[in-house]
């Protein structure tokens, strides 16, 4: 068993492998130097327990739940893209085509991240479901059913809600005991979050533009004002219930300075999500 | 960094703190020039343990981190706020619309982390601007650029370093609530200097994931802006 190997191969998948050892890189070191003096059948045992000690801490699995929640989102969003990426002209080329290359890309590399992570702390990595992209519990012919074929603002619509969702579904579990007593995890999961959250900010710029589907005289901004989803349809509101409030932790923010309005002091924080309203606003896109 | 210390006399760490063009071209720069100055911070900042001078004092444990992004919300704020007293040139209504709501969020934060930590709040800092010229566009949007991507990173950098006590998991998701409209703050920004670049490779890894920094290295570059700089010495670190 090569494990220098091993930990390459990971590292290829994540570079932050040994960054994520990060206290126990000195003694990794000298385990390497030291290593051909040690039996080779005793490695595997320290291996395994060097990354419970990175990836599991204080997890157990609590921590797997919470990833393979986040998982399974990533697979859904991975999915989505790709279809619309595969659809014929459905996005125009040039800008718009990129914009989605860039955002399908990082769902794909939060699959594979998400999935290394997981085996790397001896977890199982849920299967990817089937999905049914058109929102119908596998009728495949829910309200969104022409999003990744021919429809590009129910398609535009259909992202800006998988991404404004994700946010929330992340930022729901970051003060979770199993994740918030393991600082690497959830480093990572928050480095994910606001990467989901700057592809919603351009979607909506996106949405601003195309014009479709916005209902008249709503001006959809990078932010989400109260709980308007701008999209023109009830199907996507549970995604943005919740996003109005305007006091946090006690503290009223409307008119917290002079002219800060409701709006603004809706818009200023992004509201969390718990798992199960999340997974209730997936479900219909999982084939049961 | 050896060049830069060789071709002064005396540290590194007070040249860099005064209004000083080299340290702002790195700020405004790629990645790797920050981190290089960051750096040399770090490495300065062991010899400068015992300096009393080194800023106001964040604190320690959970309201030192709650001081640190009151520091940085404060700078953002009061950044945006110049940014539209002295509007640049030909500033598009549309744009103009959206700066202003960024201003905005940017005081509800400041003012709501003034307001969370009461008598442990540190003191009003004094911005220090040096040479931006606010009436050119590219030198605002860049700034704005990289405030906003440094102030995701210390966001994301400084989750792990709350306390996981039940006012550390409120801290945290109120953290979490402010970094991702600070993250749709700074995909904006970057469409508006140039548009598909809101999550593009000079921000986000190979694997997908946005900047996380520690407070030793975002502090060294905020302190370039503020006169009345600020010290994490005493904040968590792990």
């Amino acid at each position: 068993m090569n494990v220098k190997h091993i930990l390459n191969e990971i590292e290829k998948v994540d570079p932050d492998v040994y960054g994520k050892l990060d206290t126990r890189r000195h003694a990794m070191k000298s385990f390497f130097r030291v290593s051909g003096k040690v039996a080779l059948a005793a490695m595997p045992v320290m291996l395994g327990g060097m990354f419970k000690k990175a990836y599991g801490q204080g997890g157990g699995s609590g921590l797997f739940d919470i990833l393979n929640y986040a998982l399974t989102l990533e697979y859904l969003e991975d999915e989505f893209y790709k279809a619309a990426l595969a659809a014929p002209n459905l996005i125009p080329a040039g800008a718009a085509t990129g914009a989605i290359q860039t955002i399908g890309a990082h769902e794909t590399a939060h699959v594979n991240l998400l999935r290394s992570a997981i085996t790397a702390a001896q977890g199982t990595p849920v299967s990817k479901p089937t999905f049914d992209l058109s929102g119908g519990n596998g009728s495949n012919n829910g309200p969104f059913k022409d999003a990744v074929t021919t429809n590009y603002a129910l398609f535009l619509a259909v992202a800006q809600t998988f991404e404004d969702t994700g946010v929330r579904a992340y930022k729901g579990q970051a003060a979770m005991d199993a994740l918030i007593a393991n600082n690497d995890v959830l480093q990572v999961a928050l480095q994910i979050h606001s990467v989901e959250a700057r592809h919603a900010s351009h979607i909506r710029q996106m949405r601003k533009a195309n014009g479709g589907l916005v209902p008249s005289g709503v001006n959809v901004k990078p932010w989400i004002t109260g709980k308007q989803s701008g999209i023109d349809t009830t199907a996507v509101q549970a995604s943005y219930d919740g996003e109005e409030i305007t006091t946090q932790a006690t503290i009223q923010i409307t008119g917290i300075a002079p002219g800060i309005s409701a709006d603004a002091a809706s818009e200023a924080f992004d509201e969390p999500l718990t798992m199960a309203a999340v997974l209730q606003i997936v479900d219909p896109f999982i084939v049961p | 960094m050896s060049k830069i210390n060789e071709s002064g006399n005396g540290t590194l760490l007070p040249r860099l703190h005064e209004t000083n063009p080299v340290s702002r071209r790195n700020f405004l720069g790629y990645a790797g020039g920050a981190a290089a100055l960051a750096m040399a911070f770090t490495a300065c900042d062991k010899n400068d343990n015992e300096n009393d001078e080194d800023g106001i004092n964040l604190g320690s444990g959970d309201v030192g981190i709650l001081n640190y992004a009151y520091a940085l919300e404060q700078l953002e704020a009061a950044f945006y706020s110049k940014v539209l007293e002295t509007p640049y040139t030909s500033m598009p209504a549309a744009e103009q619309a959206l700066l202003q709501d960024i201003r905005d969020h940017e005081i509800a934060h400041r003012e709501f982390f003034k307001a969370a930590l009461g008598s442990g709040a540190i003191q009003a800092l004094t911005p220090n601007w040096g040479s931006l010229d606010f009436t050119k566009r590219d030198q605002v949007l860049a700034t704005a650029k990289a405030f906003e991507d440094l102030g995701v990173a210390a966001y994301n950098g400084a989750g792990k370093l709350i306390s996981t006590t039940t006012d550390g998991k409120t801290y945290l998701t109120l953290a979490g609530k402010i970094v991702s409209v600070e993250a749709r703050h700074a995909a904006y920004i970057r469409d508006l200097i140039s548009n598909g670049t809101f999550a593009d490779s000079t921000i986000v890894d190979a694997m997908g994931l946005d900047a996380a920094k520690p407070p030793s290295e975002v502090l060294a570059i905020a302190n370039t802006f503020l006169s009345t700089r600020v010290s994490g010495r005493n904040l968590p670190t792990s």
